[in-house]
């Protein structure tokens, strides 16, 4: 048993009197795919930003290749330039062209050589079907293109996880598959991921684990054709209703 | 009326040079204003200890006040207390003061409009503080600063005007000069409303289309 | 105190004389501002009248109003009047008609800006509600204009203040007028720290005016930006 890539125990965030995670821990090994679900405001991409570093943390130990990366004097730029991660809303640059976008963080923040790095790109933009568009800038893609984009930015860092914030909440939903299809791929590839998503039928297609948070706790941990077919709690349950419309009263009986 | 045009003819030259006077002023004051109000900018920004008060502070004070005032407490005061400067350098100094405080607001106002979700992107690309700024909010600020700095640089260009009470011979001051000696005050006054009109008209339309390419930081086509 | 001619300031008669100094700059910039504000939500109007050859010929306006240094728009009217109309009015009338021409042609712009600025479904929405367009521009569109025509129209006001100060060089006893006539006087005096003591008074007595006024303006900005 190999020991787990990201490995997180009792994280505990506040806002001032707020505490959004009240002490969580999850592990996710090499190659894993973990999906997180809940309503919003559960705390799931606090968890996420907390990973990154994006957040400041009040408890609890988030170790990353076996190293406490919560505790003072971490390096996150380095960390950060292992750890790839894509918003809700497009994050691109909206002065750079697609190309200059995927290039920033290699020949920046990685002082790579710009023919490799450059060559690495247009690599991964084939994979992600846009390398006619490398000379495009942000405001000329779609909203579907602009995430496949960002999700290139991130990868080609060559992290060894990538985190995913409710990507494809902000787009239209004839350009959300494009989005999955490229993450899909991804997973199929081995990348490790954790993912935050509203998308339940993406979740149990991706996932090797899915984690249900409500109220900045884990109020289950599962296989996905586990809880998407039998969740253990209430909560789980009652969650999983909200995306399923059934009319639950005939119109004709409210009038009376 | 009458206009003496010989007169006018005589004198266009002067008023040709008064001019190159003027906005080889106005360039240094503008110049200086620009990297006084960028390193104000950022130190409010960063809200970097001590510096980020006195840049606030400064900010207010040079907004706040006549530069007909600064200049002459630069130009009559500041010698009284040892410390002398020529016309000129009192005239680059003023013009820095005062536009170092609206040059500050302008970029204020791009820095502002970085939207917070850029910078995390920066941030999880690994990019360090200095390239963040360089790379990711100083060119989306600047783009979106561009119309109020464009306007605080006709601004200051027409504040040069004022130049002409430390006896530097702007337009301004060689048309008060003219008026006095030769009471041909008419073709003075035309001529000096035609050497800013000549000036600043083609600035102005220019910066306008600077305006409209860079609209919203929206780049591409 | 004595060796360092601070004293000045407090000579005889001298803060008194200031302060009539700064309330000839005072009268000089509220006249001013009053003209800019009434006219120049008229000229605001014009601004945005569809009737075109109108909106050209405010925009010629404007623009020029832009173009020209407020020093040069003084020296225009006061050399102008006496000399080609053989006119003769006051420093102080010739400073409040070019302050108000310039004022009002910038107040006209931010009233425009104002208008402008609401969305067209607030426009929309009124006449979908069925009102008319009395009632369009009194419940919908100027209360609305209202909150981002006065923190700007305030912020004009400070900058007419300190643009105040040139009045000083057509001949009006201003503040810093008056500021030179005590520095001259103290010169017989022998008292050769006066023009720094009383230029750094003069610099702040601006600043006390028109800090206040501008902080007034961005308040007002805060609470209705959205």
């Amino acid at each position: 048993m190999n020991a787990p890539l990201l490995d997180i125990a009792g994280l505990r965030k506040t806002y001032g009197e707020r505490e959004v995670l009240r002490g969580l821990s999850l592990r996710v090994r090499k190659g894993e795919v973990l999906v997180v679900v809940g309503p919003s405001g559960c705390g799931k991409s606090t968890l996420l930003r907390c990973i990154n570093g994006l957040e400041s943390i009040q408890g609890g130990r988030i170790r990353f290749h076996g190293a406490d990366i919560a505790a003072a004097g971490t390096d996150w730029r380095a960390v950060r330039q292992r750890i790839g991660m894509v918003f809700q809303s497009y994050d691109l640059f909206p002065h750079m062209t697609v190309l200059g976008n995927i290039m920033l963080g290699p020949l920046k923040a990685q002082k790579r050589g710009r023919k490799e790095a450059q060559a690495q790109a247009e690599a991964l933009l084939e994979r992600i079907g846009l390398l006619d568009r490398k000379d495009a800038y942000p405001r000329e893609l779609s909203g579907g293109q602009k995430q496949r984009v960002a999700i290139a930015r991130a990868l080609c860092m060559n992290p060894d996880l990538m985190l995913f914030d409710e990507v494809t909440a902000s787009l239209d939903p004839e350009m959300v598959r494009e989005v999955l299809d490229v993450m899909l791929e991804l997973a199929r590839r081995g990348m490790t991921m954790v993912i935050v998503t509203h998308e339940m039928a993406f979740a149990r297609a991706v996932a090797d684990n899915v984690i249900f948070m409500d109220g900045g706790v884990i109020v289950e941990e599962a296989r996905p054709e586990e809880f998407f077919e039998r969740p253990s709690t209430e909560r789980g349950r009652k969650f999983l209703d909200t995306f399923i419309f059934t009319p639950t009263h005939n119109e004709k009986e409210i009038e009376s | 009326m009458d206009l003496d045009y010989a007169f006018m003819l005589k004198y266009a030259p002067h008023f040709a040079g008064a001019a190159l006077t003027a906005l080889r002023l106005a360039f240094w004051g503008i110049a200086f204003s620009c990297l006084l109000g960028l390193a104000c900018c950022l130190f409010r920004f960063y809200r970097t200890p001590a510096l980020g008060r006195i840049a606030g502070a400064y900010i207010e004070l040079s907004r706040n006040t006549p530069l007909l005032v600064q200049l002459f407490f630069l130009y009559f005061g500041l010698p009284k207390a040892g410390i002398f400067l020529e016309a000129e350098q009192c005239a680059v100094l003023g013009l820095s003061f005062l536009g170092g405080g609206y040059m500050a607001e302008a970029f204020r106002s791009g820095f502002e409009a970085v939207s917070r979700v850029q910078i995390e992107a920066g941030l999880s690309l690994g990019l360090g503080r200095a390239q963040l700024v360089a790379r990711v909010i100083l060119p989306q600020a600047f783009a979106v600063a561009v119309p109020a700095l464009a306007a605080n640089v006709i601004f200051l260009i027409k504040e040069t005007s004022i130049f002409s009470v430390l006896a530097l011979e702007d337009p301004t001051f060689l048309a008060k000069d003219l008026i006095g000696m030769y009471y041909n005050t008419s073709e003075a006054l035309l001529l000096l409303v035609l050497t800013y009109l000549a000036v600043l008209l083609p600035l102005s339309l220019f910066l306008n289309r600077l305006e409209k390419r860079v609209r919203h930081a929206e780049f591409g086509r | 105190m004595q060796s360092l001619g601070v004293n000045v300031i407090f000579d005889g008669n001298n803060l008194i004389r200031l302060g009539e100094g700064l309330w000839v700059t005072m009268r000089i910039a509220f006249s001013s501002a009053l003209f800019s504000m009434v006219l120049g939500v008229f000229a605001g109007i014009a601004m945005s009248a569809r009737f075109k050859p109108l909106r050209l010929l405010m925009r010629l306006y404007l623009e020029t109003v832009r173009i020209t240094p407020v020093l040069v728009l003084l020296f225009l009217l006061y050399f102008s009047l006496s000399k080609i109309f053989y006119l003769s009015l006051s420093a102080e009338t010739v400073a409040i008609l070019v302050f108000s021409f310039w004022g009002t042609a910038e107040m006209g712009d931010i009233a425009r800006g104002a208008v402008a600025s609401i969305p067209l479904h607030q426009r929309e929405s009124g006449l979908a509600l069925g009102m008319g367009p009395a009632q369009l521009y009194a419940y919908i569109l100027i209360p609305q204009a209202a909150r981002r025509l006065l923190p700007a129209g305030i912020n004009l006001v400070t900058r007419l203040i300190k643009t105040t100060a040139l009045v000083s060089l057509i001949g009006e006893v201003d503040v810093l007028k008056v500021g030179q006539q005590i520095i001259e006087h103290a010169s017989l005096l022998r008292n050769p720290m006066a023009p720094l003591w009383v230029y750094a008074l003069i610099f702040l007595l601006y600043f006390a005016v028109c800090y206040p006024v501008a902080l007034l303006s961005r308040r007002l900005e805060n609470k209705w930006r959205n």
